[in-house]
C-alpha cells in the first residue's frame, strides 16, 4: 500500500495526490467508486488510479469499454439512484463523445425537474498541451464547460488542490468537473499537515506584488510564477491570482487584486476568441474599469490546433516570457513599445 | 393472449381505462393547445398507448423508468398525477417540475420516473446507470427506459446495450418502433430493420411484439421482468406500433401516406382492445361509457387544477440550476 500524507508532511507528486484523493473518497463513502477507460488493470492512462483496482477490487474500480458518452452517462444514472460516482475520462478532447450527457442531461436535470433531482457526480479529466501529442490530445477545452450552468469546474493547478479538491467535489450535490493539466501529474510538493481540506468556492492569491496582476489556472500557474521571476529581475513584483475554480468564477478575488494592482494580464492556454480569458476581461471591465491604468490584457494560446513537432508546439501556447512580456508592457509602456 | 396475466375482469378493466385515460388526457391537451395554453411542442401518444400500459403493469413502485420526449402515456402509466401532469403542460408552479420541464421533460420522484428526455438516445445511458447504482446498492430494482426506433440510429443505443449486458445490469430496454423517426422511415435509416435482432449482437435476450396489442405488451414485460428480477441480466423488447397524429402537433405528413395511417387506425389499440373484450362478453356499453366518463371527469379536474395554478415567481427563475443537497 503506498503511503498517505500524514503529520510528517512528505513531499508527493500531483498525481499521487489524485490517487490518495481518490482512495479517501473509496475508504469514507461506500456509495463511491471509479469508472472509466483502462482505471483497473491497466492502472490509469496517467496512472492516477494505479493500484486501486487490488485494494477496492472490480466492482469499485471498474474498467469501461471506449464508450464515453454510455460511461458518463451512466454515471449520471448512477448518481440519481444514489451513488456518488468518480468518473474519469482520458482526456477533454474525448469528453466531447460525452458531451450530451454532460451538458444535456448532468447539467440539466435538476433545473428541468423543478429540483426533485440532484446530480452528485464527478467527472476527472486531463486537460491542455506541451506532451508533444498533437492536436487530438493537447486542447483545452474547459472553457466549454465553464460555459455551462449547472456545473461546477475545477483547475487544481497545485499538489494541495490535487490532494483535497475530490472530497470537496464529493461533497458537492451538483455535477463537478475536474480538469488535472497533462504537465502538472509530474510536479512535487509537501503537503501541510494542518490542511486537510480546501474549497472549491474561491480563487486565491499565490503570490503578493503590487505592480500587475497574472490571473492564471492550471499549469499557467507554473508559467505565471516563472514569469513573475523574470520580472522580480526587472523590478516588477507580479501578484499571482490562481483562479482554482472556472465555474462559478470567483470574480471578488480578482477585482481586489487588480484594485491594488491596477494592471491585469490573463493567462489562459486555451483559444482567446470565446474564451474564459475573455470572460474575465469583459468581468473586470465591467466590474473594475475605474480600478484600471491600463488596458486588460490577455496571453492565450494560438488559434491553431495543437502541433506535434516541439518548436511549433511551443509557440501555440502561453509561454512565461510571453506572459512577462505582456505584464513589461503594461508596467512599463514605453519600454514595452520599444 | 398470454395465461401468465390475471385475466380476470378487473385488470382487463384495468387495462382498457389506462389507454383510455391517456388517449383523452391528450385529446385534452390538443384543445389546451389549439387554445394557446400548451406551448412549444407537444407529441402526441395516440396510437403507442398499449406500450406504455402494457410494460408499467410488469413494473413495481421500487422499479425505475427513464421516458422518451413522447411521455405523457408513459408518465401515466406509471401513475403520474394528472393534475401535476397538468400543472406542468401548462407551466404552473403546482407542476410536477415547477414549470421548468413542460411535455417534453416530465420527471416525478415519487413514482422513480427519471424524466422524459429530448434528446433521442440520451435516456439509454442514464438508465444504464440507475440500474447500475440500483444493483450496486443491493436494491432488486429494474429499470424500463423506453426509446424509439429514431434512438437505434445512435450511438448512445449501441454503447449503451453493450455496457448493461457487458454488467448485466436489470435495465429493461423497451423500443417503440412507432415507423418513423420523426419523418425518417424506418427503412430508410436502417440497415437492418429487425430491431430486436439487434439485441443479439449484445447476447441480450430479445423479442419484437405486437405492440398495438396491450396483452402481448403485458405478457412480454412481465416474463422479461421476471428473468431481469431473477438476475440474468437485462432484457429487450421491440414494441412495434404507430403513431397516429404527427410528430409534434402539425405536420405536413409528406413522408406517409394517408392510407397508411387510416389502415393502422383500424388495428388502434384501444378500438382493438375494446372489440375484443365485447367480442369474449367481457366488457358491456355501460362499462366503457363509466371509464370514458370517469377518464374525463379526471382530467376536467387536472385542468381546473391547472389552470388554477400559479405562476413561478421570475425571482425564482434560477433556483435549481444549482442545488443545496441532495434530495432523498
Amino acid at each position: 500500500m503506498m503511503p498517505t500524507a500524514g503529520a510528517n508532511s512528505t513531499t508527493i507528486s500531483y498525481r499521487e495526490a489524485c490517487r490518495q484523493a481518490i482512495r479517501d473518497a473509496l475508504l469514507s463513502d461506500p456509495r463511491s467508486f471509479v469508472m472509466g477507460e483502462d482505471i483497473g488493470r491497466y492502472g490509469g492512462c496517467y496512472a492516477v488510479t494505479k493500484g486501486l483496482i487490488d485494494e477496492f477490487g472490480e466492482e469499485r474500480i471498474r474498467d469501461t469499454p471506449l464508450s464515453e458518452s454510455a460511461f458518463v452517462g451512466a454515471g449520471i444514472g448512477a448518481a440519481l439512484s444514489g451513488m456518488r460516482p468518480i468518473v474519469e475520462i482520458m482526456t477533454v478532447n474525448f469528453s466531447l463523445l460525452a458531451l450530451d450527457q454532460i451538458v444535456n442531461n448532468a447539467a440539466t436535470i435538476p433545473h428541468m425537474s423543478g429540483g426533485q433531482f440532484a446530480v452528485p457526480l464527478v467527472i476527472r479529466m486531463a486537460t491542455g498541451g506541451g506532451r508533444r501529442v498533437a492536436a487530438q490530445h493537447s486542447h483545452s477545452l474547459e472553457g466549454w464547460y465553464a460555459h455551462i450552468p449547472g456545473l461546477r469546474v475545477l483547475a487544481p493547478a497545485v499538489v494541495e488542490d490535487a490532494r483535497y479538491m475530490l472530497a470537496a467535489a464529493l461533497a458537492d450535490p451538483n455535477p463537478v468537473l475536474i480538469f488535472e493539466h497533462v504537465m502538472l501529474y509530474n510536479i512535487e510538493a509537501a503537503l501541510d499537515p494542518n490542511v486537510t481540506s480546501v474549497d472549491i468556492e474561491r480563487a486565491k492569491l499565490r503570490r503578493e506584488g503590487i505592480d500587475v496582476t497574472l490571473v492564471a489556472y492550471g499549469n499557467g500557474l507554473q508559467k505565471a510564477f516563472a514569469a513573475a521571476d523574470l520580472l522580480a529581475a526587472d523590478g516588477i513584483a507580479a501578484e499571482i491570482i490562481d483562479l482554482r475554480v472556472l465555474r462559478p468564477l470567483d470574480t471578488a478575488t480578482i477585482l481586489a487584486s487588480v484594485a491594488k494592482t491596477r494592471r491585469v494580464v490573463i493567462v489562459d492556454e486555451a483559444w482567446r476568441s470565446g474564451s474564459l480569458a475573455a470572460e474575465i476581461g469583459m468581468r473586470i471591465a465591467e466590474e473594475g474599469f475605474f480600478d484600471l491604468d491600463a488596458p486588460p490584457r490577455r496571453v492565450c494560446g494560438r488559434e491553431v490546433p495543437i502541433p506535434y513537432a516541439p518548436h511549433l508546439e511551443d509557440a501555440a501556447l502561453p509561454q512565461p516570457a510571453d506572459i512577462a512580456a505582456a505584464a513589461r508592457a503594461l508596467v512599463q509602456p514605453a519600454k514595452g513599445r520599444a | 393472449m398470454s395465461a401468465e396475466i390475471g385475466l380476470d375482469h378487473a385488470h382487463l378493466h384495468h387495462l382498457l381505462r389506462q389507454m383510455i385515460r391517456i388517449r383523452h388526457f391528450e385529446a385534452k391537451c390538443v384543445e389546451l393547445y389549439q387554445a394557446q395554453k400548451i406551448l412549444g411542442f407537444l407529441h402526441l401518444y395516440d396510437g403507442e398507448e398499449a406500450v406504455s400500459v402494457g410494460v408499467m403493469e410488469a413494473l413495481g413502485p421500487e422499479d425505475a423508468v427513464v421516458a422518451t420526449y413522447r411521455e405523457h402515456g408513459q408518465a401515466i402509466a406509471r401513475g403520474v398525477g394528472m393534475d401535476r401532469l397538468m400543472a406542468e403542460m401548462l407551466g404552473k408552479a403546482e407542476g410536477c417540475c415547477l414549470g421548468r420541464g413542460g411535455s417534453m421533460h416530465v420527471f416525478d420522484r415519487a413514482t422513480r420516473f427519471y424524466g422524459g428526455n429530448a434528446i433521442v438516445g440520451g435516456g439509454l445511458p442514464l438508465a444504464v446507470g440507475v440500474a447500475l447504482g440500483d444493483k450496486m446498492q443491493g436494491r432488486n430494482a429494474v429499470t424500463a427506459c423506453f426509446f424509439g426506433d429514431g434512438a437505434v440510429d445512435e450511438g448512445e443505443f449501441h454503447e449503451s446495450m453493450n455496457l448493461a449486458a457487458l454488467w448485466r445490469l436489470p435495465v429493461l430496454f423497451v423500443c417503440e418502433n412507432n415507423l418513423y423517426a420523426m419523418g425518417m422511415a424506418l427503412a430508410r435509416a436502417e440497415a437492418e430493420t429487425d430491431i430486436a435482432r439487434k439485441a443479439a449482437g449484445y447476447r441480450m435476450p430479445g423479442v419484437a411484439v405486437d405492440g398495438m396489442d396491450v396483452i402481448a405488451v403485458e405478457s412480454a414485460a412481465r416474463h422479461a421482468v421476471e428473468e431481469i428480477r431473477s438476475g440474468g441480466g437485462p432484457q429487450f423488447l421491440e414494441c412495434r406500433t404507430y403513431r397516429f397524429r404527427a410528430h409534434s402537433m402539425y405536420d405536413a405528413q409528406s413522408y406517409r401516406t394517408k392510407g397508411e395511417v387510416d389502415a393502422w387506425r383500424k388495428k388502434g389499440p384501444i378500438v382493438r382492445f375494446q372489440g375484443w373484450l365485447r367480442e369474449n362478453g367481457l366488457i358491456n356499453d355501460n362499462d366503457i361509457c363509466r371509464f370514458e366518463a370517469e377518464a374525463d371527469a379526471e382530467i376536467k379536474a387536472a385542468v381546473l387544477f391547472a389552470e388554477a395554478g400559479t405562476l413561478e415567481p421570475v425571482e425564482e427563475l434560477e433556483r435549481f440550476v444549482t442545488m443545496e443537497r441532495v434530495p432523498t
